[in-house]
């Protein structure tokens, strides 16, 4: 599909432009095999390094990038994310840093791996708006995934987002009534985000037994890609969720690699080695059935 | 009874009125602020509770109970107490400025939150849910939902900031004999802020038998509005008590505000009398030019914080600041909506008052009047002699001031002893 002329300064918003995320999920699909989404945050330890992390776990099999923007008041994230912000943001990091890294993605992959900031509200706001929406497609992004931004409230996020062409990723939760699935499912650009679970990222010893049925609800409201995240750590969750799902998220499993004092050139092989485990879960995902989703 | 036509024109009628009074304006937005900020996850339970407020709102038995529970359990009416010799203290004349003390500090557990607590402990009975959960800054709030839950056989974990904990440990104290259990947040600030933060991540995991207590008038909708109707008992109290001993509505009406709820329930009485000149006191803490206070009218810009949109203190990057004040429970880096939207239609006047001013307020109650107040109530003290002198100085006679003593110094007594040197590790301290 292309823009309509009128696309762009005419006042109208397009939405009829085929979503670089979703182009990817699309494509991946066609193989047979879900999409591995995996989550670092910016300036962990340094910015610098944050680079290099994104883009190990780009070199290891990450077929979707979600960047986090850093925030003093993660409320949907555990303890592991968390303290990497904290960290992140007690070495300094910036709004701005995270379209350093967004264009290093960009720049390493050719631009075939698209990428997500994942960022809590305020600093998007107080950056402005329409502000971040151009300077992240500028910078080579592909759009935005919004924890604590509901549609309901996005009127200003949707508008930016529809004038750039970025994809808009607003969370479902195994709570939501099949009203809200709907909203959701059309508000969102490139995936609708599913909470496998009721609660906080993180590592769980199994992923939520909702999250099934949450896909295929989400579906049926006419999502066209279903993404689930929260609680997915291991190749086998991976290989779980990615029966079903268009996309696995990863992200306290990931970041949990680049804690802890040991050198920084072992970290990174830890954060391949784990990101490797997962690209082989989902590339396993679909293999003792006949097809993809319906 | 006129017949079903006129009856549903007089409700239309009657609403539109309504929409006009600024006392009952409803959620989700006041003006461009409040709204839901906060995780899917959550909205379901929004959802309900809201369901549940409006259906409670329009049964009588509801208001009934909760009518039993004022009188029978808090103790309401909450007095009116004149303070003839601390007002002396605004200057002029005897009688030039009067002041009245609005005695929340009366209630039961100290403070005004029970009056919110009841209320939603009501709810949580009526939606069925076993568990509650709060955050607490200076464990006013902690200990209202502790002895709510206890009085209503519910679960209690109260969430409070590591550095709150030792600060108010006697709160901490309380509410364990009270039978709840208290988290101490030990990231971020470490003050109620986290607490809140911690509050939601327990709400989003465990919200099919778990309500969130809320203290204030702030957080995701339907909670400002909502904290706001449990609370418009104390400015409709007050308003009756002022006219019945003056004959006249107030010339101020004050009160402190951390996240607000207290001032709002003093002022929404008087919210549409355009007489009454309503002044909110915050925590200036150390002063707002030296970086370290709670002054978000000052020293803020609206933003997102908790659910809501309002004023909030920040940095150029969106990170939350991080607040100060002597006072636990002002020490809050943003503030309800309402407030928000009364100080940008400028019906309510924010001013800071620092800690200093704050404690001196303190010890002159003390001094004048046998009352140990809360140390957030002192910051309203300290604003209604401050603007006492104002009036003084314009000339203006017969003034009658109303400050809200939101609760009382009790929790506090540690850290005043320390700030005026009475303890003996003082030093350490300061």
């Amino acid at each position: 599909m292309v823009r309509p002329a009128a696309g762009r300064g005419g006042g109208a918003v397009s939405t009829t432009t085929t979503s670089r995320t979703g182009a990817r999920l699309d494509a991946l699909r066609a193989q047979g095999r879900p999409a591995l989404v995996g989550y670092l945050p910016v300036g962990y330890p340094d910015v610098a390094r944050s680079v290099e992390a994104v883009t190990t776990m780009v070199d290891a099999g990450v077929d979707v990038v979600e960047i986090g923007v850093p925030y003093t008041d993660p409320v949907m994230d555990g303890p592991v994310i968390q303290a990497a912000a904290e960290a992140a943001l007690a070495a300094g990091a910036r709004v701005r840093d995270v379209l350093r890294v967004v264009e290093a993605v960009a720049d390493r992959s050719g631009g075939s791996v698209p990428t997500l900031v994942m960022s809590y509200y305020n600093p998007v706001l107080r950056y402005g708006v329409g502000a971040f929406a151009r300077d992240l497609a500028a910078a080579g992004g592909a759009g935005m995934i919004t924890p604590d931004l509901i549609p309901d409230e996005a009127g200003e996020w949707v508008a930016a987002a529809d004038e750039h062409d970025l994809d808009k990723v607003f969370l479902v939760a195994p709570s939501s009534t099949p009203e809200r699935l709907q909203l959701t499912a059309r508000a969102s650009r490139g995936f609708v985000y599913a909470s496998s679970t009721m609660g906080v990222t993180g590592a769980r010893a199994a992923v939520g037994r909702r999250a099934e049925q949450l896909v295929a609800d989400t579906r049926a409201a006419g999502a066209e890609h279903v993404c689930v995240g929260i609680g997915v750590s291991t190749g086998d969750h991976a290989a779980e969720v990615g029966r079903y799902a268009d996309g696995v998220i990863v992200g306290s499993a990931l970041v949990r690699t680049l804690l802890g004092d040991d050198p920084w050139a072992a970290r990174l092989d830890a954060l391949g080695r784990v990101t490797a485990e997962l690209a082989d879960g989902v590339a396993r995902a679909r293999t003792s059935t006949t097809g993809g989703p319906s | 009874m006129p017949d079903q036509p006129v009856r549903d024109a007089l409700t239309e009628t009657l609403a539109h009125q309504v929409a006009g009074r600024l006392a009952d304006v409803q959620g989700p937005y006041f003006g461009p602020f409040g709204g839901r900020y906060v995780p899917e996850a959550l909205i379901a339970a929004l959802d309900e509770l809201e369901t549940e407020f409006r259906k409670a709102q329009g049964d009588p038995a509801f208001a009934a109970e909760l009518t039993r529970l004022h009188r029978d359990y808090t103790g309401r009416p909450s007095p009116l107490t004149e303070v003839p010799r601390f007002a002396a203290h605004a200057g002029g004349e005897p009688g030039d400025v009067r002041v009245f003390l609005k005695r929340e500090d009366l209630n039961h557990t100290g403070s005004h939150k029970i009056n919110n607590v009841l209320g939603q402990a009501l709810l949580v009975q009526r939606m069925g849910k076993t568990r509650v959960i709060a955050e607490t800054g200076a464990g006013q709030h902690g200990v209202a939902t502790a002895t709510a839950a206890a009085l209503l056989g519910l679960e209690c974990v109260v969430y409070m900031g590591e550095e709150d904990t030792r600060r108010q440990a006697l709160n901490v104290a309380r509410m364990e004999l009270l039978g709840a259990t208290v988290v101490p947040v030990a990231v971020g600030t470490r003050t109620l802020k986290d607490a809140i933060n911690e509050a939601l991540r327990d709400w989003v995991t465990n919200v099919e038998d778990t309500h969130y207590l809320l203290g204030t008038v702030t957080g995701p909708h339907p909670f400002p509005e909502m904290v706001r109707e449990f609370h418009r008992i104390i400015g409709e109290e007050a308003r009756e008590q002022v006219l019945d001993r003056v004959g006249r509505l107030p010339d101020v009406v004050a009160a402190c505000v951390g996240g607000g709820s207290n001032a709002l329930g003093l002022f929404n009485a008087f919210l549409d009398d355009e007489g009454v000149e309503l002044y909110g006191f915050e925590a200036g803490g150390e002063g707002v030019d030296s970086g370290r206070h709670a002054a978000r009218f000052s020293g803020g810009a609206p933003g997102v914080l908790h659910g809501a949109r309002s004023y909030l203190l920040q940095d150029d990057d969106g990170q939350t600041r991080p607040s100060h004040s002597v006072s636990a429970g002002l020490d809050y880096p943003s503030v309800g909506p309402a407030h928000s939207w009364l100080h940008d239609l400028g019906r309510a006047t924010y001013e800071p008052v620092t800690d200093t001013e704050a404690m001196d307020a303190f010890r002159l109650l003390c001094r004048t009047e046998g009352i140990i107040p809360a140390i957030e109530s002192a910051h309203a003290l300290a604003g209604a002699l401050r603007v006492g002198r104002r009036l003084v100085a314009e000339g203006r006679t017969d003034q009658v001031v109303l400050v809200n003593l939101s609760g009382r110094g009790d929790k506090d007594v540690a850290t005043a002893a320390r700030w005026f040197g009475l303890l003996p590790d003082a030093e350490e301290e300061r």
